[in-house]
């Protein structure tokens, strides 16, 4: 498959990105090492290009039953600018996606979702339209994303690129106010009509860190990169420490800890799956998996040795039988240990349950623990 | 950039084998520790461990991967270097000075399958 550029391409390869395919794009995974980039973010600022992360505007009468149908948590009542994290989830409970929702106005709500994804997920979405009267735009292609992240990030979106961010709640979004820069003769079009207006920054990310993403058109975005890296006061991060960031604060990745076999509530995330909304497709399975259990549960596991336990390494009792396997490993960047989240059967779920992982040739103890390694540090 | 160093065996697999009479010294070279990234684990066999020229004897492990390490030639681990144990980033310091094993040679003539510095860097490119 030829995989597909970002708006910042050209822009990777000029800073010497090591480029790799992700999720059907090349994107970068580092511009200089992922352990300096990692810290960067934790310590200071950091800017990745996550344009190939998929946009979608689902607006009309029905927009929000729509929304409370295709969804796992609650949108009903929100305000205006509130973001929701959630699932999509097939009938039996299986996961379509996680993704964010954006309230944007009534009946006005922008998904965020998946790159690798995106096809799927927009197939299963306009497949589940009947009975709805609403408009249904796939924006992938005209919109840019970045995620401006650290514990400078609010300053560096304040000073660096002049927009008032302060007031902006953790998990909640505005519409971007027109900038001066980004302006273009050959404006790439927004579906909806228009041409760089759709703008959006909102406060989230993925790295456990306070920050902000920022939506856009192409020229938008490739403007607002330049100023940012120009700076100095933020810098290139590429998919490495995205991964290596995300994970130590326990948050999941499509395709590692959820997937059509993995259920929200197997990997512990059924805080946000509202069981007591009237439905959602997949309601009815969670319902059942909360009464009666689930065969395998997702959690963390610290080894006492240095040994790296990677994605689809078999985890063991410690008499060797297989109850398991890791679904995302790392010797940790910020807390110096080697840990994983796994999803074992639920027997031996337990926190504190001595166990071993296959790492090559040789088994490793390792004890259940949270998977959260590292503490967020939100602004909320 | 990543730089080659002469006198030294070379395999495909970007191993390396600085000969010393009857010993050699294996690593991995300036170029792998490059395209490896961070370097946070090397996984090393024990002293008395046999080791097969093609096959693999442990692996080196970045931040994002596994990478096994394959023999460049046959022998006896006679040393590993217990640094890399707590340091494995010596490695992306200098991978040429920091060897991982030290091997008895059981069949010198293997060495004849390896390139010199000059066919390794061609290799590279």
């Amino acid at each position: 498959m030829e995989e597909k550029k970002t708006c910042l391409y050209d822009k990777h390869v000029a800073l010497g990105a090591l480029m790799s395919p992700f999720g059907g794009f090349i994107m970068p995974i580092q511009y200089s090492t992922i352990i300096d980039e990692h810290n960067a973010v934790r310590q200071h600022c950091g800017v990745f290009d996550v344009s190939h992360m998929g946009e979608v505007r689902i607006t009309g009468p029905d927009a929000e039953r729509y929304v409370q149908h295709i969804f796992t948590n609650d949108v009903a009542n929100a305000p205006i600018g509130q973001i929701y994290y959630g699932m999509m989830l097939y009938a039996d409970g299986g996961t379509v996606d996680d993704l964010l929702v954006y309230k944007m106005g009534e009946n006005d709500f922008f998904l965020v979702i998946n790159a690798a994804n995106i096809s799927k997920d927009v197939e299963w979405m306009q497949q589940q339209m009947q009975g709805f009267d609403i408009r249904f735009d796939h924006q992938s292609d005209y919109y840019g994303q970045l995620a401006v992240q650290g514990p400078e990030a609010e300053a560096v979106v304040e000073e660096v690129l002049g927009l008032q961010c302060k007031e902006l709640k953790f998990y909640t979004a505005a519409p971007l106010q027109l900038p001066t820069w980004g302006e273009s003769s050959k404006p790439n079009h927004l579906p909806l009509g228009g041409g760089r207006e759709g703008a959006i920054i909102s406060r989230t990310g993925y790295t456990g860190e306070d920050g902000f993403e920022i939506y856009g058109s192409h020229d938008f975005i490739r403007a607002t990169w330049d100023k940012l890296i120009e700076s100095g006061r933020c810098k290139p991060c590429g998919l490495g420490c995205r991964d290596t960031l995300r994970f130590e604060v326990g948050l999941p990745l499509y395709g590692d800890e959820l997937s059509a076999d993995i259920s929200p509530v197997m990997a512990g995330l059924s805080m946000f799956c509202k069981l007591d909304k009237e439905e959602f497709i997949g309601k009815e399975a969670l319902v059942e998996q909360k009464a009666n259990g689930v065969p395998r549960k997702l959690v963390g596991i610290e080894l006492s040795d240095k040994a790296i336990p990677r994605h689809g390494y078999a985890v063991l009792t410690p008499t060797g039988d297989v109850i398991g396997e890791v679904t995302t490993g790392y010797h940790c960047i910020s807390v110096d240990k080697s840990v994983c989240m796994a999803l074992i059967k639920t027997e031996y779920a337990k926190l504190g349950t001595e166990l071993l992982v296959q790492i090559r040739k040789k088994t490793f103890p390792g004890v259940v623990v949270k998977k959260k390694f590292y503490d967020k540090h939100y602004k909320k | 950039m990543a730089h080659f160093e002469a006198g030294l065996y070379y395999s495909e697999s970007h191993e390396y084998v600085r000969v010393d009479g009857e010993y050699g010294y294996i690593g991995i070279s300036d170029y792998a520790q490059h395209a490896l990234g961070n370097v946070v684990y090397v996984d090393m066999p024990e002293v008395d461990d046999e080791v097969t020229a093609g096959e693999e004897f442990g692996a080196v492990e970045s931040v994002k991967a596994a990478s096994d390490l394959i023999a460049p030639v046959s022998g006896t681990v006679v040393e590993v270097n217990e640094a890399l144990e707590d340091e494995p980033e010596l490695l992306n310091k200098d991978a040429f000075a920091n060897w991982i094993i030290k091997v008895q040679l059981s069949d010198s003539s293997e060495l004849d399958s390896l390139m010199d510095v000059e066919a390794y860097k061609a290799h590279c490119e």
